[in-house]
C-alpha cells in the first residue's frame, strides 16, 4: 500500500519506471502481481472487456507464435536438407552403382527412386512421405535388392531407423536420469559455496571435461571400468528381447561418458543462474533478517531459479542430440548416431537425409521447449512492451 | 541390494563424522566451528574421506593409471607456476605486469599454447621419422622395453602398418591444429565481415543475413556437417587431399554462423557509437568503417570468441576425424590416430604402457582446448572486470 502512495505523487513516466525497476528486482513479487492481473484479466475477458494488455491470452498467444516459428524453421532446414543432397554434381544413382553400372541398371534405379522428376516436386513428395513416415528406401538396400530382384520389407528407411531410434531414446534417457539430479545438486552445491576449495576445484574439473573430446572420455571409462576393472561390458551390444536389467547394464558406460559431458555444461549453468538470482536483493534481505542459508536458497533461490534450471536442462538435451553420434560409435551401440555415420560413410542418401530430420527436428524441438518454459516462467517476457 | 546398502551405510558413517567432528571442535570454542552447518561438516568430512581414499588408492599396485594421472596433475601444476615465476621475472616490464595477476590456471594455459606451437612450427626438425614412413616392426609396444616386446627406437611404439607413433603424434600437432587454425580464421573471416557488415547497412541486408543464420543455427552442426561431408566426398571422388579441403570450408561456414552473431551484436551496439557517425558524416566509405572504426572497437570480444571457437573448430575437427570422415589417413592427425589405435586399449590389463597408444593423441586433443579454455576464462574474466 506504500507504494501506491508514492506512486500517486508522479508522473506516469517515473510511475513506469520505478514499476520496470520494482519488476526487475523482486521477481518473485512481480510473480505474485501478474498472477493477480492474470486473474483479473480472465474476469474481464468474461465480462466481455477487452484492451487489457498482457495476461493469460498474450501467453497463448506467444507461445503459439513460438509454436509456428518452430515449425516454419524445421520446414526450411527440410528444404535445405533435402536442397542440399539434391545440388550434388552426377547421379546418385550412378554414385550408388559405381563407376562399373550398366545404363540400363542405373535407368531403372533412376526411375524406382523418382530420380527423373523435377526437384520441387521430388521435395513435396518427399515432405509429403516423410510426414507420413514413409522416408523412402536405403540405396544400400535398394542396390542389393536390384540384385536379388525384390525390395525386402526391412530395406526401408524407417524399418531400419525405428527400433535404433528407441535405443537412442532409452540411452539419452538413462543419461538424462543420472545427470540432471547430480547436476542441479553438484551446481547448487558450488553457488551455495562459492570462491571456496570445493568451487575451484569444481571449476577446473568441469572446464577439463567440457574441453575433452568424447572419445577420450569414452576410452578412459573403458580403459577404467572395462579394461583394468572388469565391471561393466565396454561393447554395449543391445537387442530385441533383453532384459531391463541387462540392457541397462550395457548401456551404462556409453550413458556415463554422456553424463560427465553434460553434467559439466549443466553444473556451470545452473552455478551461474543461482549466483545470478543470489545477487539480487529480495536473497540479500533474507539473509540480513537472520534466515539460514539452506532456507534462503529453498524458500527464495530455488523457487525463482527453477525457470532458468529447467530451461538450462532443455538446452542440455539438446545439446545430447550431438554427443550422442561419436559416444554410439565408440560402444558400437546400435542407435541412430551409428547409423547415420555408417550411412554417411556409404554415402546412402536416404537414411543421411533421414537421420539429418529426425536430429535436427529433435534439436530444434528442445530448444523450443527451452524457449517456450523461459518465456511462460518469466513475467517480464510475459508481458512484452 | 547390499551395496546400496554399503553406500547409505558409509554416507551415514561419514555425516555422524562430520557431526562429531564439529562437535569436537567446538570444544576449542573457536567460532568457526560454532557457526559451522551440519551441511559443511559433512562436506569436510567427504573431502578427508576422499584424500584417504586417494592416499590408499596410490599405495595399490593396481592403480597405475591413478599415479599416472596424479603426476601428471603434479607435473603441470610445477610447470605452470615456474613458467609464471620466469614471466614475473624475465623479459619487458609490460609482460611482466601481465604475470603478476595471472592465476596458475592461464600461466597452464599459455604454457602448452606455446609448446604447441613450438612443436607445430617445428615438426619436421623435432620428428625422428616421416609421419608416412612405414619402418621395420609393426604393432611395438609403447615404453621401449624389449622384455614387454617394445623397441628403444620406438618410444611410443608402432602402429598397425609399422609407423612411427611418435612422429605422427608431432606431425598431428602441425596437421590437426594447423587445419583447425585455418578453419577458424576462415571462419572469423566470413563472418566477422558478414556480421560487421550487417550491422553497418542494417535494413534488407542484416534481415537476409540473420535469418539465414537463424535456419542455419537449427541444425546441430555436427550433424550438419557430416550431411555435407557425405555430399563432399561425393564430389571429391576420392581424392583425398580435396575431402580435407572440402571438410575446412564446410566447418568454417557453419561455424561462421556463431561467429556472425557475435560479430553483429557487439558492431550494433558501435554503430550507433558518436565517432561511427562523425566518420559516417565525412563521407568515409564501406571499408574504412567497417576496418578502421568498428573493428578496433570490437577486438577484445572477438578475441576471446576466436578462443572459444577454435576449441570448438579443433574438437569438431577431431571428431569427424575419429569418425572417419575427416582429416584423411596419409596425413596424421590426432581423431584418426585414435580411432586407428583403439584396439590397443583392450590390452591395457596385461601391459598398461600399451593403453598409452590410443589414449596420448586423445589427451593431446583435450590438453590444448583445456589450455585456450583457461586462458580465455581468464581473458574474459579480467575484461568484465569481475572481482567476485
Amino acid at each position: 500500500m506504500r507504494w501506491a502512495a508514492a506512486m500517486r505523487g508522479r508522473s506516469s513516466a517515473a510511475r513506469r519506471k520505478v514499476k520496470a525497476a520494482r519488476l526487475y528486482s523482486y521477481p518473485h513479487i512481480a510473480n505474485l502481481k501478474a498472477i493477480k492481473r492474470v486473474r483479473k484479466c480472465t474476469v474481464l475477458a468474461r465480462s466481455g472487456h477487452r484492451g487489457v494488455s498482457g495476461g493469460l491470452g498474450s501467453v497463448i498467444r506467444i507461445v503459439l507464435q513460438r509454436l509456428g516459428f518452430g515449425l516454419l524453421t524445421l520446414l526450411i532446414v527440410s528444404m535445405v536438407i533435402f536442397g542440399a543432397v539434391n545440388l550434388l554434381p552426377g547421379d546418385f544413382a550412378q554414385a550408388v552403382l559405381g563407376q562399373s553400372a550398366t545404363p540400363e541398371a542405373v535407368a531403372a534405379i533412376r526411375t524406382q527412386l523418382g530420380l527423373d522428376q523435377p526437384l520441387p516436386i521430388r521435395y513435396v513428395a518427399w515432405l509429403r512421405d516423410a510426414a507420413r513416415g514413409d522416408l523412402g528406401v536405403s540405396f544400400a538396400q535398394a542396390n542389393f535388392a536390384s540384385f536379388t530382384g525384390r525390395v525386402d520389407p526391412s530395406a526401408t528407411v524407417l524399418a531400419q531407423i525405428a527400433p535404433r531410434f528407441a535405443n537412442t531414446m532409452f540411452l539419452a534417457g538413462v543419461t538424462a536420469v543420472i545427470a540432471v539430479p547430480l547436476a542441479v545438486g553438484l551446481g547448487i552445491l558450488a553457488a551455495l559455496w562459492r570462491d571456496t576449495a570445493f568451487d575451484k576445484g569444481a571449476n577446473i574439473a568441469t572446464l577439463s571435461s567440457i574441453s575433452s573430446p568424447e572419445f577420450f572420455l569414452a576410452y578412459i571409462l573403458i580403459l577404467l571400468l572395462a579394461v583394468v576393472n572388469p565391471v561393466l561390458p565396454s561393447l554395449s551390444n543391445i537387442f530385441p528381447g533383453m532384459s531391463f536389467g541387462e540392457r541397462l547394464e550395457r548401456t551404462l558406460l556409453p550413458a556415463l561418458t554422456l553424463t560427465l559431458v553434460v553434467t559439466a555444461h549443466m553444473m556451470r549453468m545452473t552455478r551461474a543462474a543461482i549466483l545470478n538470482l543470489m545477487a539480487q536483493p529480495y536473497i540479500e534481505m533474507a539473509r540480513l533478517k537472520g534466515m539460514r542459508p539452506f532456507r534462503v536458497i529453498w524458500r527464495h533461490a530455488l523457487p525463482n531459479a527453477l525457470a532458468p534450471i529447467v530451461n538450462v536442462v532443455a538446452l542440455n538435451l539438446a545439446y545430447l542430440v550431438t554427443g550422442v553420434v561419436v559416444v554410439e560409435v565408440v560402444f558400437v551401440y546400435p542407435g541412430i548416431g551409428q547409423l547415420f555415420v555408417d550411412s554417411v560413410k556409404l554415402r546412402d542418401i536416404p537414411v543421411v537425409q533421414a537421420c539429418c530430420l529426425i536430429f535436427a527436428a529433435a534439436y530444434i524441438l528442445l530448444n523450443l521447449t527451452a524457449d517456450i518454459l523461459s518465456i511462460v516462467s518469466n513475467p517480464r517476457l510475459r508481458h512484452p512492451k | 541390494m547390499s551395496v546400496w546398502l554399503w553406500i547409505v551405510a558409509v554416507l551415514a558413517a561419514l555425516l555422524g563424522l562430520g557431526w562429531a567432528g564439529r562437535a569436537l571442535g567446538r570444544l576449542s570454542g573457536r567460532r568457526r566451528f560454532r557457526d559451522m552447518s551440519l551441511a559443511e561438516a559433512f562436506g569436510w568430512a567427504l573431502a578427508l574421506a576422499a584424500l584417504l581414499g586417494a592416499a590408499w588408492l596410490w599405495t595399490r599396485p593396481g592403480a597405475v593409471y591413478f599415479r599416472w594421472a596424479l603426476i601428471g596433475f603434479a607435473i603441470s601444476a610445477v610447470a605452470a607456476f615456474v613458467f609464471r615465476l620466469l614471466g614475473r621475472h624475465l623479459g619487458p616490464e609490460r609482460l611482466r605486469k601481465q604475470f603478476r595477476k595471472m592465476p596458475l590456471t592461464a600461466a597452464f594455459g599459455i604454457l602448452v599454447i606455446i609448446i604447441y606451437a613450438v612443436v607445430a612450427i617445428f615438426a619436421g626438425w623435432i620428428a625422428p621419422h616421416g609421419q608416412e614412413a612405414v619402418l621395420g616392426a609393426a604393432n611395438v609396444v609403447p615404453g621401449g622395453d624389449p622384455a614387454m616386446g617394445g623397441d628403444p627406437a620406438f618410444p611410443l611404439g608402432t602402429d598397425r602398418i609399422g609407423r612411427d607413433i611418435l612422429s605422427r603424434l608431432i606431425y598431428g600437432a602441425q596437421n590437426t591444429v594447423g587445419l583447425a587454425f585455418a578453419t577458424t580464421l576462415l571462419a572469423f573471416f566470413l563472418g566477422g565481415t558478414l556480421g560487421l557488415l550487417a550491422a553497418v547497412v542494417g535494413g534488407w541486408l542484416d534481415q537476409l543475413l540473420s535469418r539465414g543464420v537463424d535456419v542455419l543455427m537449427a541444425i546441430p552442426s555436427l550433424i550438419f556437417a557430416l550431411l555435407l561431408l557425405t555430399i563432399a566426398s561425393v564430389w571429391a571422388e576420392g581424392a583425398r587431399g580435396w575431402l580435407t579441403f572440402y571438410m575446412v570450408v564446410i566447418i568454417a561456414v557453419i561455424d561462421s554462423t556463431r561467429v556472425f552473431r557475435l560479430a553483429r551484436s557487439v558492431g550494433i551496439g558501435i554503430v550507433v557509437m558518436d565517432y561511427v557517425e562523425a566518420a559516417k558524416l565525412r563521407g568515409e566509405g564501406m571499408g574504412h568503417l567497417v576496418f578502421r572504426e568498428i573493428l578496433p572497437n570490437a577486438m577484445a570480444p572477438l578475441l576471446a570468441e576466436f578462443g572459444l571457437r577454435f576449441c570448438f573448430v579443433f574438437l569438431t575437427i577431431a571428431s569427424l576425424s575419429f569418425l572417419g570422415v575427416g582429416i584423411q589417413p596419409p596425413l596424421a592427425d590426432w581423431g584418426t590416430m585414435v580411432r586407428d589405435l583403439a584396439q590397443f586399449i583392450n590390452f591395457a590389463a596385461f601391459a598398461p604402457m600399451v593403453a598409452l597408444a590410443p589414449l596420448l593423441p586423445a589427451l593431446a586433443i583435450a590438453l590444448l582446448t583445456v589450455g585456450v579454455n583457461f586462458v580465455v576464462d581468464w581473458m574474459l574474466h579480467r575484461a568484465s572486470g569481475l572481482k567476485s
